[in-house]
């Protein structure tokens, strides 16, 4: 019998469900199930693969445009199509919008009421609050006046007896650290970050259409047209909204979100020992400056990092990759001790767990709609702190010194990274690399245009009378939670095969046939447990990694050898 | 604990609320009236609107995720009017939200047995995500119970469901998978106050407007026959497109990011859907008015139609037999020519039989016992439709030089 089940894990995207046991008030050991089953990649059989990315966008609501991105990278890796540099710049601003947003929607709105008592904060005097904000940036909102009226309008939500999204948290937990000020601050940019995140995100109203699921990929190109000399393109003025954009995110991000990331885990520096799980790291690499093709033109360099050792980068082959079905709710025709690349993979669903409702877990069985990814056989994390080790290990100038910055902040070593507070700095540390690139791209595709340069697509090859009878390609991007992959494989102009690895399969996998934990399950163990029916510090690690259940969980072997098996009962 | 407010035990209502977070009665009214505009209704009943939010208590809402992908949780963060902070901590009291409530596990499943406790007939329940009815419902567990056992307790005892983005509505994209996944209708048969929201995701103008309309009239806007609210979902995307004129004038985009691309034309040739769908997209926009996918240079996928995924791929095909001007189409009429049970009753007939093909190789069906007869696993090869030339006038336009519009761009 477990001592702490959590399900639904919360203030994630989709469906997770956590066992842990508990010895001498740590866990002893954990399980990490995903609940939730669609066959996403199933349905994309026989479809155009032009339109292949409108369906795989789906795969995530929160992670939008991303599988978008991989998709037509996919396509076009296996029609073997070289995007305008128009094309490209235009992505870039769409994926570092969109990870950049992600970012802090994560820290506040995901993450942050682990750390942060809502309830504490009623008890703040907004005057030293705007003495704490003073010290920690220069944010303009920060007046006694302004905090007060956020505790006042705190106040009356309690008050109301109606206290919404904050009915049912660990309010008083004994592992919450915080002052009272320091909460209310917290509390004040909670606030602030949901309409910071839904201005900032019109970059992509503009560029796509929508968010989310933005509307204006092609395979070759993007549907973004430009001319600086027509009012329905993409011209001056429009470029001119996205800059203000970029100076919005700059703004809070270097003024909000990092001071906040750096004063929270200045109250916890124990988490910076805590949760790091197997210490390996795995980034494919991306946001290129030229072809896709080509990884040495990547601003998010490709790699491996073993066992946290920070002066090695090793390379990363993509043909060793395997995936495992030991203990996820799949068949092999080889049994389940077998391992398979994902082009060579298969897919059988077969659901054997207990028959709901249920309590309980068969946790020596199988106990994941999750498979089991591995990197020549070892476990892999990825994410925002794989890149950031593995630009910080091959020496990206930048990296190193935003890294080193916070590091010198917070008076800790590189070592602490590797841990679950590493997570939460990682992310705030890529969301100002982002923020440079951003203007990078704005500023080139500007250039480009006024240039009289105005390709956005190359459609030599969008009639499917141009394609080969076979071609199979892959399509990589480092999604705001990691290294993500799609896989296609095209016949006689539909697609035959689709396959995508997500970041949360690698984070947050079951065990393998070798028995090995996944990296949530990995990274849970050793955690400090105070109170087992308020499970407060198990959320800290699995937020850490910023799940996504719904991306982690898929169906379809790229080579078509899919056995789905639906048994009516 | 409360500080030194004092209250009284009622619950705020919206507007007191915002007037005590200093925002005037002017903006109160200015939003009042924004709403009345997004419903269809005449000015004259922003007064009554501001009535209704200055007198009612906000309502509990719990948001239930299943088969989803969280983009209608991300849609609903883009709310601008309310923004998003008002809505969930003024306008309603939004106690269950797997995304971003603060509880988890136990903590938070017991927040729906107290709301069903508490609040019995007098909550809204909004879904979010399909609901996978094979196999007993194993393809979707919380809690260690099945989205089918959960969504049937949490819809039976609300006052109002509100099935939100296509796949709640009538199983959406993952219809189109192997687990039997079905929309709330589906699901629930027979619940008496059922709002669908269709829209991949749906649009959060709209949806704050038939809160807004539920606060006012204590009862759902006027439905289609997919009980979808008639103002958002009533009109044809190719009649409210500024695109149109383009349309008419038969002035096409040929290639994606030619002359006719750059200058805003018609997207119809390149695969727009507008002809055949219906949704206020391109009025409403998103994200604060700023877009929709047709102005920022794509074709609509006519995300906000009926089995929308199954009917409307290949998506860069161009429709068939789009007749021209002058014809009018009323939206359930096109609803019905989509789904293929009258196929050949509208002008769009042909479009009606590709699609009915399609279906008959994709869709899982529900037995008499309301258990999933699931469809041919595997989709063939799917024929587009023929890429019939139109036949009412324009005819094509012309090929090579398309005709001059200075000043229409």
């Amino acid at each position: 019998m477990p001592n702490v089940i959590i399900d639904p894990v919360t203030r994630i995207e989709g469906h997770l469900r956590i066992e842990a046991k508990v010895e001498g008030g740590q866990v002893a050991e954990a399980w990490s199930s995903g609940t939730m089953f669609r066959g996403m990649e199933l349905i994309l059989r026989g479809r155009d693969p032009r339109e292949a990315w409108i369906w795989a966008q789906r795969i995530c609501g929160v992670c939008t445009t991303v599988h978008a991105l991989a998709s037509v990278r996919a396509v076009e890796d296996a029609l073997r199509i070289e995007i305008p540099p128009n094309a490209r710049l235009i992505r870039s601003l769409m994926a570092g919008a969109q990870q950049i947003q992600d970012h802090v929607v994560h820290f506040y709105h995901l993450h942050a009421l682990d750390w942060v008592d809502v309830t504490s904060a009623l008890r703040a005097d907004p005057a030293a609050t705007a003495r704490l904000a003073a010290s920690l940036s220069d944010w303009p909102k920060s007046s006694a006046g302004y905090f007060r009226q956020v505790r006042e309008r705190l106040e009356r939500v309690v008050a109301s007896g109606q206290l919404s999204l904050f009915a049912s948290g660990y309010w008083g937990h004994p592992a919450y650290r915080l002052p009272p000020e320091a909460n209310l601050l917290a509390v004040a940019h909670y606030l602030e970050a949901l309409d910071w995140q839904r201005d900032v995100i019109r970059v992509h109203a503009v560029l796509g259409g929508k968010n989310p699921h933005p509307q204006t990929y092609l395979v070759g190109g993007m549907a973004t047209a430009i001319d600086p000399n027509e009012p329905e393109a993409l011209n001056l003025e429009r470029i001119g909204f996205i800059a203000e954009r970029i100076q919005a995110m700059r703004a809070f991000v270097e003024q909000v979100y990092i001071p906040d990331v750096k004063a929270v885990a200045g109250f916890y520096p124990d988490w910076f020992a805590l949760g790091a799980g197997h210490r390996n790291y795995l980034a494919y690499g991306g946001l290129p400056r030229g072809s896709i093709g080509d990884p040495s033109t990547f601003d998010f360099p490709r790699g491996i990092v073993l066992g946290g050792d920070l002066a090695t980068v090793h390379p990363l082959d993509q043909a060793r990759i395997t995936e495992s079905i030991a203990r996820s709710y799949y068949d092999y025709s080889g049994g389940d001790a077998e391992v398979r690349h994902p082009w060579d993979g298969e897919t059988t669903p077969h659901y054997t767990g207990p028959t709901p409702p249920y309590t309980e877990l068969q946790r020596d069985a199988k106990y994941s709609w999750l498979k089991a990814p591995r990197y020549e056989g070892k476990v892999m994390e990825v994410g925002p702190l794989a890149r950031m080790l593995v630009a910080y290990a091959g020496g990206v100038p930048r990296v190193r010194e935003l890294v080193d910055g916070v590091l010198q902040d917070l008076g800790a070593q590189p070592a602490a990274l590797l841990s679950t507070l590493g997570r939460v700095a990682a992310r705030a540390v890529e969301t100002a690399y982002l923020l440079d690139l951003m203007d990078g791209w704005l500023d080139g595709l500007a250039h480009n245009m006024m240039s009289g340069d105005l390709r956005i697509h190359d459609g030599s090859r969008w009639e499917p009378s141009t394609w080969p009878a076979e071609a199979e390609g892959w399509g990589a991007h480092e999604a705001p939670r990691g290294s993500l992959g799609h896989w296609v494989r095209i016949e006689a102009g539909r697609i035959a095969g689709y396959q995508a690895i997500v970041p949360s399969t690698w984070n947050a996998g079951p065990r393998d046939a070798a028995g090995q934990p996944g990296p949530f399950e990995a990274a849970l163990a050793g955690t400090p447990v105070a109170e087992p029916e308020r499970p407060l510090e198990l959320l800290r690690t699995i937020h850490s990694f910023d799940p996504c259940v719904a991306c982690a969980v898929h169906v379809v072997d790229a080579r078509g050898r899919e056995r789905v098996r639906v048994e009516v009962a | 604990m409360v500080g030194s407010t004092t209250l009284d035990a009622r619950p705020l209502t919206l507007f007191e609320e915002l007037a005590r977070r200093g925002v005037s009665r002017r903006r109160f009214l200015r939003f009042c009236t924004a709403m009345a505009a997004t419903l269809a209704l005449p000015a004259s009943y922003a007064p009554r609107i501001a009535r209704a939010l200055e007198t009612k208590p906000k309502p509990v809402v719990v948001w239930r995720e299943f088969q989803d992908c969280t983009g209608n949780t991300m849609s609903m963060l883009r709310s601008s009017h309310p923004d998003i902070a008002e809505l969930v901590l003024e306008a309603v009291s939004l106690e269950y939200h797997e995304t971003i409530m603060a509880g988890a596990g136990r903590a938070a499943e017991e927040v729906v047995e107290r709301v069903r406790r508490e609040h019995r007939g007098d909550y809204v329940a909004i879904v979010e995500g399909a609901i996978p009815i094979a196999e007993g419902g194993i393809y979707c567990t919380i809690g260690g119970r099945t989205a089918l056992d959960l969504v049937g307790e949490v819809c039976r005892d609300a006052a109002l469901t509100i099935a939100i983005g296509a796949c709640a509505w009538d199983g959406g994209l993952v219809a189109q998978g192997p687990t039997g996944a079905v929309g709330v209708d589906a699901a629930v048969p027979g619940l008496p106050a059922l709002i669908n929201l269709g829209g991949c995701p749906h649009n959060v103008a709209n949806t704050a407007a038939v809160l807004v309309h539920y606060l006012t009239f204590g009862e759902p806007p006027a439905l289609d026959r997919y009980k979808r609210p008639l103002f958002a979902y009533g009109h044809v995307v190719h009649d409210q497109c500024e695109r149109r004129a383009h349309f008419d004038a038969g002035r096409y985009v040929e290639a994606w990011g030619d002359e006719g691309h750059r200058r805003g034309w018609c997207l119809y040739k390149m695969g727009c859907k507008g002809p055949q769908a219906t949704y206020n997209c391109p009025t409403v926009r998103w994200n604060d008015g700023t877009s929709w996918p047709v102005k920022a240079g794509h074709g609509c996928i006519a995300c906000a139609s009926p089995d929308f995924w199954a009917t409307m791929s290949p998506f860069y095909a161009r429709l068939p037999d789009v007749h021209m001007i002058g014809v009018d189409i009323d939206a359930q009429t096109l609803g019905v020519g989509l789904v293929g049970a009258v196929a050949g009753l509208t002008v769009l007939h042909g479009a009606g039989k590709a699609i009915q093909h399609r279906r008959a190789r994709h869709r899982a069906t529900l037995d008499a016992a309301g258990r999933v007869v699931p469809g041919p696993l595997e989709p063939g090869p799917v024929e587009p439709p023929a890429e019939t030339p139109p036949t009412g006038p324009p005819a094509e336009p012309p090929a090579a030089e398309p005709p001059a519009c200075a000043g229409l761009s």
